[in-house]
């Protein structure tokens, strides 16, 4: 909000940097600012356009666990607000189809199928590169099933679950309880038909299915029109019972009350990352000790090496999370989760305290995935001209930290290393005054190590 | 209320001429809520001469129609039913003041988050609210008064308070942007706790290589101001002009007038008295292993280093987050020193968060460091040379001999921290390590305006992280420090003559903003308050605790409320 107000900020959102030339004080860099076909200084962000668009594309913002549409924006507070076409999707971008519904409904007239990719300009003096983090992608560990295991999910995704704006408004389900949830209005909608089926029977012969069925069975009635009906009778009878059935199972449903964290998922692995993505420990107790407040039955475990809690209030943090909210915090290694016909989960690990193999009985096990380089910064670093190191990461070979290899580019947050949120905030000051110390023109040549 | 039923009515509230502008926003207002309806609603309010209903009114459209109505129809009273005062006031009142109407006589009725949002499921109760809210919106603003920013001058000057590696990057910034500094360190010598190092992890420089080329930075900028074994004696003022006495080393007191204060007070290693036979000499702690290994009098081979000495528990609860990664470095260095040196690491969780103290972990254990854990309600016992730790599964008793123990202790939050604390008027948390204004959002700010925390004053860091800090702090300052001048909100408190000087507001106010003062009234002495127009928030504490209407806040005043309150009871 403070930066989409600022007067000195020019917010160039959906764009991608494609070239940068020059050097210190005098970069020129290439934006290519992606057309989003909705002309931002006319959109409203008011989400007509959203609403009565008919076609609907998986929610990246809710991980896939709610749908968005074609004319999306991708979560509600973003800034800019305007709204943005998925022309992947949608279908007045697709060979022979037309829609329109969008640019018809837009009363701000925002909308501009024509719209192209624009090039821009800039001449700047400094670059911070403030990129970010992806990720570890947990189907590489395929013995902790993610992907395969319903109830095995990440904690990213948990947070959307845990949010009261999320998909499931706060309440933790499991997924393959919200799976037998969305089939029910199918079944339901199968039994009517079938019941519709039957209607035209009934009406044709004047008589009830119910007394109809034990003539048809005791031989009293035959023929092919009386097969036919039978047929549709059995057919119903499915259909009842296949509805019933998934009922009384959704009606049991209760939200996940055992929930088991698996950290280090990706990171500390000399299979994947060797280091330690630094905020998951805090990550799962934040989220095990708001899981706890939504749901007092809660048991919450932890499953780690270490329980890295090195902020500041942070072991505080962890232990009220053990004294208030119950969570056990299990030294261990986990070898594998596995499931019954249910989709219950049993976690297999070894507790290195004890050196025993154990398991636990989890509703829902939730890995602390790794912070990892973002896909794209290999790309980055090769069009900025700098270094990355051997994680992947942009390299600061030695101090300031902000430096990166190239004078003029700095780097802050999770492009730099895995960091919390308040260490990205005071790198990203920091990184602002590194930009600024060069502009003003006395670059400190001697702190550059 | 006010017990002397006087309250001043605002004399122009009888010519006020309001519009009112109830706002679509698309869907997200007229979805539920009948804009049209709540439009023809306002229409008939008291005072109200002007009434549109706008599709989008933050549009440029929308902005334009505030602009045209202020002029044609003479508004003196603008009034929106839309969305957030949070996103949205700035704009509307910046549509009044371009249009000639003072920004101050701008209300906002919020009818999107506080009602159409809110009330989705119950579209007719909604309607009742909305026009509640317009109704309270049109009352209040019939009552506003024109108010001023509030002006004052800055002087662009910072105080560094502290000479280690956050303190001495902070000043190089702030210097190099173009900012006189006054940098204070209590010590005779710069540097802080870099000048007792070995070497830095993970990139191995010497640390006085590190302190050497930053002090002589800082020497060679004339902008900044160094005074040595000083002493801060008392601070005045607010931001933009800080008045601050120091002491030099020499006894001189100093006086300066700085815009802004950086707090960079370091914090200590905690001396372990008492603890595993603590001695100094064949137990010492990891700070004086640095200064063994920095001078060349190490020569142990059977060195034990216990971790969390000291810390994570009941007394002390906090992690010190750099002292597994520096024990892990100094067993680096005695492993590269002697590689046959037994080195043998006794742990509660090995802290080395990241990506290069991980893989100093993962190097040393290579390089043959033993790690072991131990509990926390089982901790080592030092017999005479022989460390004994219990196993947790067997019960055993592992006996490590040593001829040198290394005690892995916290940095501690500095003696005069609270002292400190005290003189400026800033908070501490309850490890007495200052504390900032919001732990997430806003780590190296203080609450109050104008004053900055980084490095270890803060919190452990590394030498990379103080530093980091360091510039950050010095970028919040220039924020502040590089404004031609500072501009603040008018809605703050204000005395009235009702005040008798009781009092009772001065220990509420959060912002240290209200003094007591006492002056001569016929011949009188009497007491009243005082109230600082930029240490005031404006947070209306003052006023809800005055019994008799002796202070109020500008655009909340007493009659301001009773309006509202009125015209929302009137529905009833």
């Amino acid at each position: 909000m403070d930066v989409g107000r600022h007067p000195k900020i020019r917010l160039l959102a959906y764009s991608e940097v494609e070239k940068v030339d020059g050097e210190l004080g005098e970069f020129r860099v290439t934006i290519r600012k992606k057309a989003r076909y909705v002309d931002e200084n006319k959109c409203t962000g008011c989400g007509a356009c959203a609403e009565k668009c008919p076609t609907p594309v998986r929610d990246e913002y809710n991980l896939g666990l709610a749908e968005s549409k074609a004319i999306y924006r991708y979560f509600a507070q973003g800034i800019p607000s305007t709204y943005t076409i998925h022309a992947q999707y949608c279908r007045n971008f697709q060979p022979g189809k037309k829609c329109g519904v969008c640019s018809k409904i837009c009363q701000a007239g925002a909308i501009d199928y024509k719209q192209q990719d624009q090039i821009l300009e800039v001449e700047v003096g400094a670059v911070i590169l403030a990129t970010g983090y992806e990720t570890f992608d947990a189907r590489r560990i395929p013995e902790y099933g993610y992907g395969r295991l319903p109830n095995v999910i990440t904690a990213l995704e948990l947070e959307r679950f845990l949010s009261a704006g999320g998909p499931t408004h706060g309440h933790v389900y499991r997924p393959s309880d919200l799976a037998l949830m969305a089939a029910l209005p199918d079944l339901e909608k199968a039994r009517q038909r079938a019941r519709k089926g039957l209607e035209k029977f009934e009406k044709t012969f004047d008589r009830t299915s119910e007394e109809f069925f034990p003539l048809y069975e005791s031989g009293e009635l035959a023929g092919e029109d009386y097969d036919q009906w039978a047929e549709q009778v059995r057919a119903a009878r499915k259909a009842d019972g296949e509805f019933e059935g998934l009922r009384e199972r959704v009606d049991k449903i209760e939200t996940a009350h055992r929930l088991v964290f698996i950290q280090c998922v990706g990171s500390r692995d000399i299979r994947f990352n060797r280091y330690c993505s630094g905020f998951c420990c805090m990550h799962a107790i934040k989220e095990a000790i708001i899981a706890k407040e939504h749901d007092r039955q809660a048991e919450v475990f932890i499953l780690g090496m270490d329980i890295r809690a090195v902020g500041k209030g942070f072991e505080e943090y962890r232990n009220r999370g053990g004294r208030e909210s119950g969570i056990q915090y299990i030294r261990s290694r986990v070898a594998e989760v596995t499931e019954d016909a249910d989709h219950n989960l049993t976690v297999w690990y070894e507790d290195t305290k004890e050196r025993r193999v154990k398991q636990l009985a989890a509703d829902l096990v939730v890995l602390s995935t790794a912070c990892q380089p973002a896909a794209s910064s290999k790309r980055m670093a090769e069009l900025l001209n700098i270094e990355v190191n051997d994680f992947g990461f942009f390299k600061t070979p030695g101090y300031p930290p902000m430096d990166t290899t190239r004078p003029g580019i700095y780097v802050c947050g999770c492009a730099h290393s895995p960091m919390d949120i308040p260490e990205s905030v005071a790198q990203a000051s920091s990184a602002a005054a590194r930009a600024a110390q060069v502009l003003s023109g006395s670059e400190s040549a001697c702190l550059a190590s | 209320m006010s017990g002397n039923g006087e309250m001043v009515v605002n004399p122009e509230a009888k010519e006020a001429r309001i519009g009112v502008f109830v706002c679509h926003c698309g869907s997200n207002i007229a979805g539920l809520l009948d804009c049209v309806q709540l439009t023809e609603y306002a229409a008939g309010l008291p005072g109200v001469v002007y009434t549109k209903n706008n599709l989008y009114t933050c549009s440029e459209s929308g902005i334009g129609e505030i602009k045209k109505a202020i002029g044609e129809h003479q508004l003196t009273r603008v009034v929106v039913a839309s969305c957030s005062p949070r996103t949205h006031m700035p704009l509307f009142k910046s549509a009044c003041d371009e249009a000639g109407l003072n920004p101050y006589l701008f209300e906002m009725a919020n009818i999107r988050d506080q009602c159409s949002w809110v009330h989705m499921q119950q579209g007719e109760d909604a309607m009742v609210k909305a026009r509640d809210l317009i109704r309270m919106a049109v009352a209040k603003a019939s009552l506003l008064a024109p108010q001023k920013d509030i002006e004052s001058s800055l002087v662009r000057k910072a105080l560094v308070i502290g000479g280690g590696v956050t303190g001495l990057s902070a000043a190089c910034t702030l210097a190099d942007m173009g900012v006189e500094v006054v940098l204070a360190e209590r010590e005779a010598r710069l540097g802080g706790l870099l000048n007792r190092i070995n070497r830095l992890a993970p990139g191995g420089e010497k640390a006085s290589d590190v302190v050497e080329k930053l002090v002589s930075r800082v020497k060679g900028t004339p902008r900044i101001q160094t005074l040595l074994g000083a002493e801060v004696l008392s601070v005045g003022g607010v931001i933009g002009n800080y008045h601050v006495t120091l002491r030099n080393g020499e006894g001189k007191e100093i006086e300066e007038t700085v815009g802004c204060i950086l707090v960079a007070t370091g914090a200590v290693p905690l001396k372990p008295e008492g603890m595993y036979g603590y001695d100094g000499k064949t137990v010492v702690t990891q700070i004086e292993l640095e200064e063994m290994l920095r001078d060349g009098s190490f020569n142990a081979r059977k060195v034990v280093m216990i971790q969390c000495a000291g810390s994570r528990v009941p007394e002390r609860e906090y992690c010190s987050r750099i002292c597994c990664l520096t024990a892990v470095k100094n067993a680096l260095y005695i492993k590269e020193q002697n590689p046959e040196a037994r080195v043998h690491i006794l742990y509660r969780d090995i802290q080395m968060y990241g990506t290069e103290n991980e893989r100093m972990l993962w190097e040393s254990r290579g390089k043959g460091v033993r790690y072991d854990v131990y509990d926390v309600n089982c901790p080592p016992v030092v017999k005479g040379n022989t460390v004994e730790v219990c196993q947790p599964l067997t019960g055993d008793v592992l006996e490590i001999p040593f001829d040198l123990l290394v005690l892995s202790t916290p940095l501690v939050a500095r003696d005069d921290a609270a002292a400190l604390a005290n003189l400026m008027r800033i908070p501490v948390d309850q490890n007495r390590f200052f504390l900032e204004a919001h732990a997430k959002l806003r780590p190296l700010d203080f609450a109050t305006d104008g004053i900055f925390l980084c490095g270890t004053a803060r919190y452990p860091a590394t030498v990379g992280e103080a530093q980091a800090q360091g510039f950050g702090a010095a970028s919040r300052a220039a924020t502040v420090l590089f404004k031609d001048k500072l501009i603040s909100s008018a809605l703050i408190s204000r005395v009235t003559e009702h005040c008798d000087g009781c009092a009772l507001c001065v220990d509420v106010c959060p912002y240290f903003a209200i003094k007591l003062e006492e002056y001569e009234r016929d011949g009188r002495k009497v007491k009243r308050i005082v109230s600082d127009e930029i240490l005031c928030k404006g947070c209306g504490v003052c006023a809800a605790t005055c019994p008799k209407g002796g202070v109020e806040v500008n655009g909340f005043t007493l009659d301001q409320l009773k309006a509202q309150v009125d015209a929302a009871l009137e529905a009833v």
